[in-house]
C-alpha cells in the first residue's frame, strides 16, 4: 500500500492523480487551502478505493506552519512513499507587469512555497533512504515569453532548484521528479481558447503516476512537449525576442 | 470561470448550437457563477440527440468537472454524487462492491445529471420504472441563491419538475439514488427472432415474466408479410460472483465526419438483413459483459458521424397500450414506403409505472426508436407524419432526442409543461425549451 502526501490536493491534476492512488488502495494525505473543497475531494478518495485519507489545510503562503503541517501528515500516512507537490495559481501576466508587488505574489505561490515545502520533504526523507517528491513545474519555465514570464520564471526557478536537488540526493535513495505539463485544461486555465495541444487532467495524471512508477526523473506531459521544448529551446535568443510565441 | 467561446453540438450533430460561453464548475458548494443577463442551462457530456442540452447564444454551465461520490454505503447501496459523474464511472466503481445502477440507457457515456433530467429509462422499465423512480433526493442550487433539498416529502413540487425537467429547474449540485445488488457484471442473454409485430406483443408477454432486460431490434425496411420483424434480446444479471473481461470495439472509432451520410437505403437493407440473419441462426442463451449487452454502441467512439457532416435526428416516441399494435404497424409501414430507416430500430414495451416527473417521457405503452440521416426536408416531412400517428393516438415524442417537433406537438404531448414554466429557474434556459414554448401566434 503506497502513502501518498498531496499538496494541493484540490487542484484539477493533483485530484486526477489522487483518483489513481486511491484505485490501487493508496493511503492519501492531502494537503489545500479551503477547508469544504478539501473535505469533498477526501470523502470521493474514499469512496473510489484509498485505504484512508487524511485532510490537512494549508495556505502555502503560511511559511511557518509548513513544517507542523508536514509532520501532521506524515504522521497521519505513517511514511511517505510518495509526495505531489502541486499547488499553484497561474498570475495575470499583464498586471504583474505593471506590479512589483503582484509579481513578488506571484513568485511567493509558485515559486518560494513550492522550495520551502520540498526542502522541507527532501530532510524528511534523506534520512530514511526512500521515497519520491514530484513537483509539479511547466513548460512554461523552459523559456521566457512576453506572454507568461512571471509565471515562467517562478516555475524554471522550481525546475532549476529541482535539478540542483536531484543532484543532492542522488544516491540516497530518494527520487525527486520534475513535472512539466503543457497546457492543461483545469480551472486555472479556464480563460483560454482551446486547441489541439490542450491535455486533460486526466491525462497528466496517468503520466505522473507512470513516471513515479518508473522512477523518472523529469517528464514532459503529454509527451509531445518534450519535442516541442527542444525546437523552443534550440532557437537563439536574438530570433526568440522577435517572436511571439 | 470561462469566456471560452466554443460550438457545442448534441450527439445528433443537429442542430449545432453556438453558446456564447461555457463555464466549466468544479465546486458543488459554490454559488452559481455571474451569468451577466445571459441565461444558463448544465451541460454534461453532450449526449442528449438534439437541442435540449444546449443554449443557443447564451451560457451552457460546464457539469463534468462537479463528478465526485458524496457518499456511499456499501451494505445498503445508498448513494450520493455529485451530477456530473459519468454512468461508466459509477459502473465501474460500484460493481467491485455488488452494486449497478438501478437503470441505464443505451450508453454508458452520460451524466448522473443527465440521466435525472432526462428522467430516462432502459431495458428493465417493465420492472424498475425509469431512472427517476430510483432517485430519492437532489440537491438543486437556484438562481436567487437558495440551495434546496427536493425529495417526494421535501419542496416535492420541485422534485417533480426536476426529475425529467431537462435541466430547467436549476442546478442540481447533489443526486442521491439507490443502487440495484447484482452478483455479476455479466448478463445471461437470450435472443428470440420473431415475424411480426403480432408475435412480438406476444413474446413481450412471455419474456417479460422471466427477464428483468427485454428490447426487440427490428427490421424498419422489411414490408409485407415480414412487417415488424426483428429479434427479441432479453437478459438477466448473472448470479454467480465472476465477470468476464469487458469487449473491445472491433472498430475503436469513427475519426471524422465524411461530407456525406454512410447510412443510405443500400447500407440500411444490407445491415438489417444480416442482423436478422444472423441473430435468427444465433438465436438461443449466451453469456456476455453487461458493455455488450447495454452498450453496443459504446465499442465504437463517435458513432454518431457516420451520419456524416449533416448530422442524424432520432425519432422516440411511445404510444398509449391499446393503440399500440395498430399505430407501430403505421408506423413502420409509413418509414418502409419512405424507403429510409435506421440500422437499430428498436421497440420496447414499458411498464405500468407511474410517471416520475412532471414531463417524463416513459409511460405505460410501447416505444419505438428510430434514427434517419438527415436529409432536410425529406426527413423532416417523414418525422411531421409520424408525429401525425403519435398524437392521433394520444402518444409523446421524447425531449432528450428531439431536435424538430412543433410547439403544438410538444404541448399535445406534454400538457403539463405549464406547470414546469412556472417552477423553471428563469435564469435557466435551453434551445429546446424557446423552440417548442415559443407562441404560435
Amino acid at each position: 500500500m503506497k502513502r501518498v502526501l498531496v499538496i494541493g490536493a484540490t487542484s484539477a491534476i493533483a485530484e486526477a492523480t489522487a483518483r489513481r492512488y486511491a484505485a490501487e488502495g493508496a493511503r492519501l494525505a492531502l494537503v489545500a487551502r479551503n477547508r469544504d473543497r478539501l473535505d469533498a475531494v477526501a470523502e470521493d478518495l474514499r469512496q473510489r478505493g484509498a485505504a484512508g485519507v487524511s485532510t490537512h489545510v494549508l495556505d502555502v503562503l503560511e511559511h511557518e506552519r509548513h513544517e507542523a503541517v508536514l509532520d501532521e501528515a506524515d504522521r497521519a500516512l505513517d511514511g511517505i512513499d510518495f509526495a505531489l507537490v502541486a499547488h499553484g495559481t497561474l498570475p495575470d501576466q499583464s498586471a504583474c507587469e505593471a506590479s512589483p508587488e503582484l509579481t513578488r505574489q506571484a513568485f511567493e505561490i509558485n515559486c518560494t512555497s513550492t522550495i520551502g515545502l520540498v526542502t522541507l520533504l527532501a530532510n524528511r526523507l534523506e534520512p530514511r533512504g526512500a521515497g519520491t517528491i514530484g513537483v509539479i513545474s511547466s513548460v512554461a519555465g523552459d523559456r521566457g515569453r512576453a506572454s507568461n514570464y512571471v509565471y515562467g520564471a517562478a516555475k524554471g526557478a522550481v525546475t532549476l532548484f529541482l535539478g540542483g536537488l536531484r543532484n543532492r540526493l542522488h544516491g540516497s535513495g530518494v527520487r525527486v521528479l520534475t513535472i512539466k505539463p503543457g497546457f492543461v485544461d483545469t480551472p486555472m486555465t479556464a480563460e483560454f481558447p482551446k486547441g489541439p495541444l490542450w491535455a486533460s487532467p486526466e491525462r497528466i495524471a496517468r503520466g505522473i503516476h507512470r513516471a513515479e512508477g518508473r522512477g523518472r526523473d523529469v517528464v514532459h506531459l503529454p509527451g509531445f512537449w518534450l519535442g516541442i521544448m527542444l525546437v523552443i529551446r534550440s532557437i537563439p535568443e536574438g530570433l526568440f525576442k522577435r517572436l511571439s510565441l | 470561470m470561462s469566456r471560452e467561446k466554443a460550438s457545442y453540438r448534441s450527439w445528433g450533430r443537429y442542430p449545432a448550437g453556438r453558446s456564447d460561453r461555457v463555464i466549466p464548475l468544479a465546486w458543488r458548494d459554490e454559488p452559481l457563477p455571474a451569468l451577466e443577463h445571459s441565461s444558463c442551462l448544465a451541460h454534461g457530456n453532450g449526449r442528449s440527440y438534439g437541442d435540449s442540452c444546449l443554449n443557443d447564444g447564451a451560457t451552457l454551465l460546464g457539469t463534468r468537472g462537479l463528478d465526485r461520490i458524496c457518499d456511499f454505503d456499501p451494505a445498503t447501496g445508498d448513494f450520493e454524487c455529485e451530477p456530473g459523474l459519468l454512468l461508466e464511472d459509477l459502473l465501474e466503481l460500484m460493481l467491485p462492491h455488488g452494486w449497478f445502477a438501478p437503470v441505464v440507457p443505451g450508453t454508458r457515456y452520460v451524466t448522473i445529471g443527465g440521466a435525472v433530467a432526462n428522467d430516462i429509462h432502459g431495458k428493465n422499465h417493465h420492472l424498475l420504472g425509469s431512472f427517476g423512480a430510483h432517485v430519492r433526493s437532489l440537491e438543486l442550487l437556484r438562481s436567487d441563491g437558495s440551495r434546496l433539498r427536493c425529495s417526494p416529502t421535501e419542496h416535492a413540487d420541485l422534485f417533480r419538475a426536476t426529475i425529467g425537467g431537462l435541466g430547467l429547474t436549476g442546478l442540481i449540485t447533489r443526486v442521491r439514488m439507490r443502487l440495484k445488488p447484482v452478483r455479476s457484471g455479466d448478463i445471461e442473454q437470450e435472443t428470440t427472432p420473431f415475424g411480426g409485430l403480432q408475435e412480438f406483443f406476444e413474446l413481450c408477454r412471455e419474456t417479460e415474466e422471466r427477464f428483468e432486460h427485454t428490447v426487440a431490434w427490428i427490421d424498419c425496411l422489411a414490408s409485407g408479410r415480414s412487417l415488424g420483424r426483428g429479434v427479441m434480446i432479453c437478459g438477466n444479471h448473472a448470479d454467480d460472483e465472476s465477470t468476464r473481461r469487458p469487449p473491445r470495439g472491433v472498430l475503436r472509432s469513427v475519426p471524422a465526419a465524411p461530407p456525406f451520410s454512410l447510412v443510405n437505403g443500400l447500407s440500411i437493407r444490407t445491415f438489417n438483413a444480416l442482423f436478422y440473419r444472423r441473430h435468427a441462426l444465433a438465436s438461443g442463451r449466451s453469456r456476455v459483459h453487461h458493455r455488450t449487452f447495454f452498450f453496443p454502441l459504446d465499442g465504437i467512439r463517435n458513432w454518431n458521424r457516420i451520419y456524416g457532416r449533416r448530422g442524424f435526428m432520432q425519432y422516440q416516441c411511445v404510444v398509449p397500450p391499446d393503440a399500440g399494435p395498430e399505430a407501430i404497424g403505421d408506423m413502420l409501414r409509413l418509414i418502409a414506403r419512405r424507403r429510409t430507416g435506421s440500422f437499430l430500430a428498436v421497440l420496447k414495451r414499458f411498464g405500468t409505472h407511474e410517471r416520475r416527473g412532471l414531463l417524463s417521457f416513459a409511460r405505460p405503452g410501447v416505444t419505438l426508436a428510430l434514427d434517419f440521416p438527415n436529409r432536410g426536408e425529406r426527413t423532416l416531412a417523414l418525422l411531421e407524419e409520424l408525429d401525425g400517428i403519435t398524437r392521433a393516438c394520444r402518444g409523446a415524442v421524447y425531449c432528450a432526442k428531439d431536435a424538430r417537433m412543433s410547439p403544438e406537438s410538444f404541448r399535445a404531448y406534454y400538457p403539463e409543461w405549464a406547470e414546469l414554466e412556472a417552477l423553471r429557474d428563469p435564469a435557466f434556459d435551453s434551445s429546446f425549451w424557446r423552440r417548442v414554448t415559443e407562441s404560435s401566434s
